[in-house]
């Protein structure tokens, strides 16, 4: 019997149950079309938080002032006193794989602005901070060399500190604010960052200069961290090492194990964040892969009826000389070819799903091809594996029991 | 000689060993052209016969020979081939694939003979029926008669060398049974062996020749000399 035939009986079969041929398949399209939703779901996350990760910069190391030991009792990360502007300086100029350097003191503080009032992060920076954190000022414009060397009480705020001091017509830049009581000029607003792996929200904060943040806000002379900006990302690791080791000869310490500061590499935090977002795909695949197994279950259950209803009809072929291949392939294919419309209707309704979520969700979902490969092979595979054991039992009915079965 | 049974014997035996002989040791022989009536009482046995003769099932015992060719011990595939070339079967109820053509029905056995489909050869089959208009009718949309017509023209269609009805006229009223009886008469008469299973006396007197089972044995083995003759005009092409 030959292939074509065979096609055309198994679509016949199918549509003699037009209603039951649908709903069995919509165990199918609801399982792949999971699979499909699910998978492009979790690599849209993926590569949301990846790209969100990379905007901070995918070449940052971040300096961070070490927990000091006071009499056995650990201190805050952050708080110890020893990376000073020096430090910075001595790291753009004597590591080669260092391009640029962001010395930072960042602290909480009250800003008051007319009646409104709210509590936020205060960072005393550098010019080179626009640069290496990769986060620019939308309007306006940003702290200078000059406002540095003058300590001026100038201030570029954060989108979410703006939105809480100033209402939504009113123009913050040329306006006054207050923070802990000493009066700042807003002349410039940062773009939209949102908030990134392992720091705080970004938009929440407000830029100073570092000179004014140290003398004139915090009566600090250490820093809080250094974001140091790596020449290029396959460096990071040396660059790392290097920095590491000029920072303990400046800082008198021989013993690695009692180094006050702590490198963190941005790489590796997106290392961290991708391992989750993939476990994470893994898991709601995983889930949504149950469903199709179920959808596979009802698959088999109708076949079963199917053969039982057309016990005759098998008889019949059987006596008019059908082998047992023949009506093994017949019910085969049609379950497979069950299976594979539901794939197809499944791909689709995926399709619509992601892109649905994603809308809802505010990120991109990749609908990747390999996905949509697997579904189909998952799919025909079901067909398969839930549609031999019914066509096997086809097959193998005897002919005259068949033609006598009422 | 198309048929030759020698010793044959069916024996089932159900799971308690409980066994039913459903056929002692029939000795019989047909020749190609005939047409033989099989008759006798239910559970006589001549259903077994005619599976046995349809390549359906197996003896137990004793040789059959069929067209020269040994069937005891052939596999499933290798029966199912038998049937396929050499046997046209004719059922009580018909077994039309519902909602599925005239001519799609007749196709059918062609379709697993593993050569090209000439549906050439359907046609020319309704059509010695006489079924030329009603190659698209579904089952449905037919009567009894001509649904057994359509089974006559599934029978043909592969050109087999035997005819094995069962029944054929048991679920048609008598001028449609008359009908299916001129046609087989018809078909004999262009050399076709046919062997018809009934249980009416008047069915059988269609026939050349009446074989009569009773409790798995053959008890009277007859030629009719004054044998019905059925004629509906307009039938046959």
């Amino acid at each position: 019997m030959n292939l074509l035939e065979t096609l055309k009986m198994a679509l016949r079969g199918i549509s003699v149950n037009k209603v039951r041929s649908a709903l069995t398949m919509l165990g199918i399209v609801i399982g792949v079309g999971a699979v499909v939703a699910m998978v492009s779901i979790g690599t849209g996350a993926t590569s949301s938080v990846t790209s969100r990760i990379q905007g901070l910069g995918s070449n940052l190391l971040t300096i961070m002032a070490g927990a000091p030991s006071v009499g056995g009792v650990r201190q805050a990360m952050g708080s110890a006193t020893s990376l000073t502007i020096e430090d910075a300086e001595a790291l753009k100029k004597s590591v080669s794989t260092v391009k640029n350097v962001s010395p930072e003191l960042s602290q909480n503080a009250q800003v008051v602005y007319l009646s409104q009032n709210t509590n936020t992060s205060i960072s005393g920076v550098m010019p080179a901070y626009e640069e290496v954190r990769n986060f620019h000022a939308a309007y306006g414009q940003f702290i200078t060399k000059d406002d540095v060397d003058t300590s001026r009480r100038v201030a570029v705020l954060g989108q979410t500190v703006a939105g809480q001091l100033f209402s939504a017509g009113e123009e913050p830049i040329g306006k006054v604010i207050k923070i802990n009581n000493i009066p700042f000029q807003v002349i410039g607003i940062m773009e939209q960052k949102g908030s990134g792996g392992g720091s705080s929200n970004m938009d929440d904060t407000i830029l100073i200069p570092l000179s004014t943040a140290m003398h004139r806000v915090f009566g600090s002379r250490s820093l809080r961290q250094i974001s140091v900006e790596v020449a290029s990302a396959d460096q990071m690791d040396q660059a790392s090492a290097e920095i590491t080791n000029l920072l303990m000869i400046r800082h008198k310490i021989s013993d690695s194990s009692k180094i006050d500061f702590q490198i963190m590499n941005q790489a590796e935090v997106l290392n961290t964040l991708s391992e989750v977002t993939g476990t994470l795909t893994l898991l709601l695949g995983g889930i949504a892969a149950i469903s199709l197994i179920v959808g596979g279950i009802g698959i088999m259950n109708i076949m079963l009826v199917s053969v039982t209803e057309r016990t005759r009809e098998i008889g019949l072929r059987k006596a008019v000389g059908a082998k047992r291949r023949d009506v093994l392939f017949q019910f085969l294919i049609e379950s497979v070819l069950l299976c594979l419309a539901g794939g197809v209707a499944g791909v689709g309704l995926g399709f619509l799903g992601s892109v649905a979520i994603g809308q809802y969700a505010g990120w991109g979902t990749v609908i990747s091809i390999s996905s949509i490969w697997l579904a189909f092979f998952f799919s025909g595979a079901v067909g398969v594996f839930f549609g031999i054991y019914p066509a096997i039992k086809a097959s193998r009915l005897n002919p005259i029991d068949a033609l006598r079965y009422e | 000689m198309l048929i030759s049974v020698t010793n044959l014997r069916k024996v089932y035996s159900s799971g308690d060993e409980v066994e039913v002989v459903a056929l002692k040791d029939a000795d019989l022989t047909i020749e190609h052209g005939e047409f033989v009536a099989i008759m006798g009482p239910s559970g006589s046995g001549k259903s077994t016969l005619m599976h046995i003769f349809g390549c359906l099932d197996q003896p137990t015992e004793g040789t059959y020979l069929f067209d020269g060719i040994d069937v005891g011990g052939l596999s499933d595939d290798k029966l199912a081939e038998i049937r396929n070339k050499k046997i046209g079967f004719v059922f009580q109820q018909f077994n039309l694939l519902p909602r599925t053509s005239a001519l799609d029905n007749v196709i059918l056995p062609l379709l697993y003979n593993r050569e090209f489909i000439d549906r050439e050869k359907a046609r020319l089959a309704l059509d010695r029926v006489g079924l030329s208009e009603r190659y698209h009718h579904h089952p449905s949309q037919l009567s009894g008669g001509q649904q057994q017509r359509v089974a006559i023209a599934r029978a043909l269609v592969t050109e087999p060398t035997l005819i094995m009805a069962d029944e054929p006229t048991g679920a048609l009223d008598t001028k449609s049974g008359d009908e299916i009886m001129a046609i087989f008469q018809e078909l004999n008469e262009e050399g076709k062996t046919i062997i018809l299973v009934t249980h009416e006396l008047y069915i059988a007197e269609h026939a050349k020749r009446v074989i009569f089972l009773k409790d798995g044995e053959i008890v009277s083995d007859k030629r009719l000399k004054n044998r019905k003759i059925s004629k509906v005009a307009g039938v046959m092409a």
